[in-house]
């Protein structure tokens, strides 16, 4: 069975037509890269897929595990294994981000039926996890994302995926906003992660990000649909010539 | 004929007039402090209860929240003391000295007592009446002063009952925060009036914390009051707690002067009665004093809490900040009003003051009014205020990483809350009402 299979997905934001009859399935240990240009509907699945509000699934069905993911509210498919790092992380100013680890890390396990992890255990998690991402202890005192750079949110965000082990975890653009050297730490962090049992999907604009987590298949996205999938290749054939071609055919 | 328009009492009116009439000869104090009694009952009478075409009041008309004035509660008895002795609940985890206040008058023997530590004097108001007849201190001044013609703190004085008059002398530090504990024992809905006075002498440094509870079942009457002096350089932190029963009705007043250098930081936690009324009227009198007041207020179901403040730069160069939080669920209700006034003379004054609501229920409501009143040109002046529902955005971002709606919204909550109790330079009482605000999240539904 797939792990993840969308079909026919349609989707309406504020009366408008975001997606329309997507299709996408994803196999355990797999890298699947999304590429499209802006305004094709990457961020919506992203959305979608996480269970935010303010989307209307007009149709089509999106598969977890055999399990419909579409009626479940977003913390019940985070705990299911569903991962998504943010665009843009957000700030929670008078929460400890150690308090919002250990709330989110036990929250998954309980509504899974797992023992809490006990302190030191939770500890020595966080620890290993920032050492290896060069996270700052100081970082993990401050409140969640306040006063981090574009480059330690994201870091943050790759800190919280490796702690709380999802089983897909969907990355949107997390490219966005990082120079190199910021990219290629998220994306070693991200490549640690990789394994036989965890299936991925990448939604970048750039073929930059791809550089360093290689995926295994490249769709390309645009007018709410799956228009084109290849190989590694493709994104390079992308990065040459532009989404132009897309935008014209599906138009 | 006689011209004079009669106003027409309100039966709390007429019977806080009866019970004044009754119970005056039992007030604590001499010839001196019945005269001054008389005279703020008399400045009470031609007020009147507050309501809302007193601009101060407007949000908080004490005609209609206030329908009846209870009785004068008796001198506490067994069960009143027992109850008193455990009361403070919210802070008691913090090492403090407790001076013990039941049904509005002092309890002694629940108390610790401070007179022995080198610099702080304590007397009960009521064994001062009785000693000095120095009512003075607490009468309606010849000259306008901040408060001083306030309808509900004029009545204060003239019922006041007991409270603790303090002292600490110049250059004291007291070690442990100095705790007011008042409870009011629900065995019949009476009301208290209890007035306090802490004067700071210069240099010295002292918390006080004042906790003000009582039963759920009964709608008793609080009223209590104030008088803080800060000497120069002298830091007083004050932590109010205000954790009355559901059905009580809570009105307090401050009045405070900041001296030259001195810092005062004050923070009201509010999470009783049904109706709850701070009133702060602070002087900056000193130049460079440093002012800051906070609060948060949380509500549920018909609660209403109303904050009134006036901070009066009366000299230059001092700077103020206002922080106050509310949480409003239900059809809950709060008021916030803020005023700050910067003398012609008060120049490189800076002061700043910022209030949020956060509304959980549709039925919620908040009215901020922030005022500005600047006399001086070369100040910096600024308020802000917000009224809104939970960011759905921070929302999502915390149960998309698992945690589930509900804790998601109490993680919010208390990052709402917290950039306010936060202010609170005490580390145990800041985790005390930290947990306190957890613990009200818990109660949620």
């Amino acid at each position: 069975m797939a792990m993840l299979e969308i079909k026919n997905l349609s989707v309406v934001v504020d009366s408008r037509q975001i997606l329309n009859g997507l299709n996408l399935t994803v196999n355990k240990g797999e890298v699947h890269a999304i590429m499209g240009p802006n305004g094709a509907g990457k961020s919506t699945l992203a959305h979608v897929l996480s269970g935010k509000a303010g989307y209307e699934v007009t149709g089509g069905e999106v598969l977890f595990e055999g399990k419909n993911l579409l009626e479940l509210p977003a913390d019940e498919r985070a705990a299911m294994g569903v991962f998504l790092a943010f665009q843009y992380p957000l700030e929670i100013p008078g929460v400890a981000t150690m308090t919002f680890l250990r709330t989110a890390l036990n929250s998954q396990r309980k509504k899974r039926g797992e023992p809490e992890l006990t302190t030191p255990d939770f500890m020595k998690r966080v620890r290993d996890g920032a050492a290896k991402l060069g996270i700052a202890q100081e970082m993990l005192r401050r409140p969640v994302n306040v006063g981090f750079s574009g480059g330690e949110k994201k870091r943050n965000e790759v800190l919280q995926m490796a702690l709380l082990e999802p089983k897909l975890c969907v990355l949107d653009e997390t490219d966005s906003g990082l120079d190199i050297d910021a990219l290629k730490i998220v994306a070693e962090g991200v490549n640690q992660l990789r394994s036989p049992e965890r299936g991925f999907v990448v939604i970048t604009h750039y073929q930059r990000l791809l550089d360093y987590i290689v995926p295994d298949i490249v769709h390309v996205l645009a007018k709410g649909r799956i228009a084109k999938t290849g190989g590694k290749e493709l994104a390079l054939e992308l990065e040459a010539n532009g989404y132009a071609a897309f935008q014209d055919e599906a138009a | 004929m006689n011209a004079e328009v009669k106003q027409i009492k309100t039966a709390a009116e007429s019977a806080l007039a009866a019970n004044f009439a009754a119970s005056k000869s039992r007030l604590p104090g001499g010839p001196q402090t019945a005269g001054e009694r008389e005279q703020a009952f008399k400045l009470f009478e031609r007020r009147g209860l507050p309501h809302r075409r007193i601009e101060e009041w407007k949000h908080t008309d004490l005609r209609v929240l206030m329908r009846d004035a209870k009785p004068l509660a008796a001198p506490p008895d067994a069960a009143a003391k027992d109850r008193a002795k455990h009361s403070g609940g919210l802070v008691s985890g913090v090492p403090m000295h407790r001076l013990v206040f039941a049904d509005g008058a002092f309890v002694p023997e629940l108390s610790d007592a401070v007179d022995f530590l080198a610099g702080v004097t304590m007397v009960s108001l009521a064994d001062m009446l009785a000693r000095n007849d120095a009512g003075s201190a607490f009468a309606p001044p010849e000259a306008p002063q901040a408060g001083g013609d306030d309808a509900a703190l004029a009545l204060n004085t003239a019922m006041m009952t007991d409270g603790a008059v303090i002292r600490i002398a110049k250059g004291t530090v007291v070690d442990k925060p100095i705790h007011l504990v008042f409870s009011h024992s629900g065995s019949a809905a009476t009301a208290t009036f209890t007035r306090s006075q802490m004067i700071v002498e210069a240099g010295a440094k002292v918390t006080l914390v004042e906790s003000h509870e009582g039963a759920d079942d009964v709608d008793y009457q609080v009223s209590t009051a104030l008088n803080l002096v800060v000497g120069d350089r002298a830091e007083v932190n004050r932590v109010k707690v205000g954790a009355e029963g559901a059905r009580a009705l809570h009105i307090a007043t401050l009045i405070a002067d900041v001296g030259e250098g001195a810092q005062l930081r004050d923070f009201i936690f509010n999470i009783g009665s049904a109706v709850t009324r701070n009133q702060l009227f602070v002087t900056c009198s000193g130049k460079n004093a440093n002012v800051m007041l906070a609060g948060a207020s949380l509500q549920r179901g018909t609660q209403h809490a109303d904050t009134t403040l006036v901070l009066d730069h009366a000299v230059g160069g001092c700077t103020s900040r206002e922080v106050f939080k509310a949480v409003l669920d239900d059809e809950s209700r709060n008021v916030f009003q803020g005023k700050i006034v910067v003398r012609q003379n008060a120049q490189k004054t800076d002061a700043r003051m910022m209030t949020r609501a956060l509304l959980l229920s549709d039925d919620a409501e908040a009215d901020s009014k922030p005022e500005l009143e600047i006399f001086a040109d070369d100040v910096q002046c600024g308020h802000g205020a917000t009224a809104g529902a939970l960011d759905e955005n921070l929302k999502f971002y915390l149960m998309a990483r698992g945690i589930p709606e509900h804790e998601a919204e109490a993680l919010l909550i208390q990052s709402f809350v917290g950039d306010a109790i936060e202010t609170i330079a005490h580390d145990g009482l800041r985790d005390a009402l930290m947990f306190a605000t957890v613990r009200w999240l818990g109660a949620r539904v």
